[in-house]
């Protein structure tokens, strides 16, 4: 078994909040993966408001790194054998409808 | 361990447990046979002698002065006392009285710490589960064996490498250490709870046994939760788990030992008293931010206790979401997906269900044949069929042959 990161991205929109409905559609996706006990770490939300970037020199800026228009909003790490498998876990995630999207990377212990 | 049933069984079981444990306190895990052989001996003598003499006024006291004197003769007879025993026992010098009594204290505090000594990590859960039938509850070897529907040879087998791990623990019977509590209370409570649902759900037909397992898995949780030392949240959630479930206990079980499903219960049966038990510590458990899976559970019995009509089958799955995130097990993901049948129907269901990949489990198979049953009979019959060809639990077989005919009008 592998371990993969699921790394949810979504617009830079520093007002988002979910809706009970949203939430609840998450929490049955996070527990159907649970159910087929293929979830390795519940992972966690990665706050938007209380975020600072480091760069060099001592400059540090208020938010997260939006480079990118986007920020990671949160991640949580699944057990699969196959990438394809966790993909597909990803696919049947609510926050597409909300144009995020998600990164799967697999995870390499460090020795 | 001497056995007599014919005199006051109940008075047997309670005062077994609670002599041997106050005795442990004073010879030492190390002993613990020692214990046990001056308890038996002390009942043997209760049965000459009551049936000839008539049952005296205190049976309790006539047990706790026997058992004393009995241990006295014993450590005068033996050099064990000056060799072997805790040397923290020889208090002053040329000390003949043993120092112990039986006073109310000694024993709650006695009862404690051994519940603490039998939920040795070093054992598995299994092991633990048997010990404590053994030593907490008092059941014989043939009674453990009939609730695990194991042989009792291998029940005898499980005990012995459990008691070996047992006397070589440097465990101390007597007032417990905090540190102690915290190091295993979370073993504690995983073993009463498994306790409880082997009495609960179990596989054996023993109705008495299955109520006794239950009784005595709650009397224990109280005991933690009445000892400030011992008593938390979780403590709490776990004792309102058990009222509620308790509360069906008689509905759940027809005269002949059959489970009658959830939603053919007669729910005047449903114990009103225990229910209302269950709400009082249900609200202190959650008078804290600790969310514990026992609250999760605790919380999934309160909807069942509900009646019928009530919109809750959203509540079930929410917190079937909740609890199979913090800890998975089989069950609990085919309980999470009949809920989601419930509140999505039978087709999500069968999705879900599709994906859990426990193709050797009884449950499973009948609760796809649930899920079936109004979408195609022949599937439905079919996972009925491959359910009961896997239970091993003759009161479940009869449950599913049960099902299976309603559906096809014939007998499996």
């Amino acid at each position: 078994m592998k371990e993969f990161a699921l790394i949810f991205r979504l617009d830079n929109q520093t007002d988002f909040r979910p809706t009970p409905e949203q939430i609840q559609e998450r929490m049955n996706w996070l527990a159907s993966i649970a159910a087929q006990n293929k979830l390795a770490d519940k992972g966690n939300t990665l706050s938007n408001e209380s975020a600072k970037t480091v760069y060099a020199d001592n400059v540090v800026t208020d938010g997260p790194f939006t480079e990118i228009k986007e920020f990671v909003s949160g991640y949580v790490i699944v057990r699969t054998e196959t990438i394809d498998e966790a993909v597909e876990l990803a696919k049947a995630n609510p926050i597409f409808k909300i144009g995020g999207n998600i990164e799967v990377r697999e995870i390499v212990q460090r020795k | 361990m001497a056995e007599n049933p014919e005199i006051l069984p109940g008075l047997f079981r309670r005062e077994y447990t609670k002599m041997t444990a106050v005795l442990c306190r004073h010879f030492g895990l190390k002993h613990i046979e020692i214990a046990e052989d001056i308890v038996s001996e002390t009942f043997l003598k209760a049965s000459e002698t009551w049936p000839l003499q008539g049952t005296p006024e205190n049976p309790t006291a006539w047990l706790y002065t026997v058992a004393k004197n009995k241990t006295k003769d014993y450590l005068k007879h033996t050099r064990i006392f000056e060799t072997q025993v805790s040397p923290a026992l020889l208090r002053g010098p040329g000390q003949s009285e043993p120092a112990f009594d039986f006073a109310p204290e000694t024993i709650a505090d006695s009862q404690l710490a051994m519940i603490f000594a039998v939920c040795n990590p070093a054992n598995s859960p299994e092991s633990q589960i048997s010990l404590a039938l053994q030593i907490l509850c008092g059941f014989s070897i043939a009674e453990i064996a009939d609730a695990f529907l194991s042989k009792p040879e291998a029940i005898k087998k499980r005990l012995l490498r459990a008691r070996t791990n047992l006397r070589n623990d440097q465990f101390q019977i007597g007032p417990l250490l905090p540190t102690e509590v915290q190091a295993r209370l979370d073993v504690v409570l995983r073993t009463l709870y498994l306790l409880f649902n082997e009495g609960y759900f179990s596989k054996s037909g023993n109705v008495l046994i299955r109520r006794d397992l239950c009784a005595e898995a709650m009397r224990l949780t109280h005991m933690l939760a009445e000892n400030p030392l011992t008593n938390s949240r979780q403590v709490e959630a776990l004792l309102a788990l058990m009222c509620y479930q308790s509360s069906r206990f008689e509905a759940r079980l027809n005269d002949h030992g059959h489970t009658v499903l959830f939603e053919a219960q007669d729910q005047r049966m449903w114990d009103r008293e225990l229910i209302d038990r269950g709400h009082y510590y249900l609200v202190n458990a959650c008078s804290g931010n600790a969310v514990s899976k026992y609250h999760i559970e605790a919380g999934i019995a309160y909807w069942h206790t509900t009646p019928a009509g009530t919109p809750k089958w959203e509540h079930i799955l929410h917190l079937y979401n909740q609890l199979i995130i913090i800890e998975y097990s089989a069950t609990t993901a085919l309980n999470r997906t009949f809920a989601l049948a419930k509140v999505h129907g039978h087709e999500a269901g069968l999705a879900e269900a599709q994906k859990l990949g426990l193709e050797n489990n009884t449950y499973y198979h009948s609760l796809l044949g649930y899920l079936y049953s109004p979408i195609s009979t022949k599937q439905a019959a079919d996972h009925y069929r491959r359910a009961i060809d896997l239970s091993k639990s003759p009161a479940e077989i009869r449950t599913l042959e049960c099902e299976y005919t309603r559906l096809t009008g014939v007998t499996p």
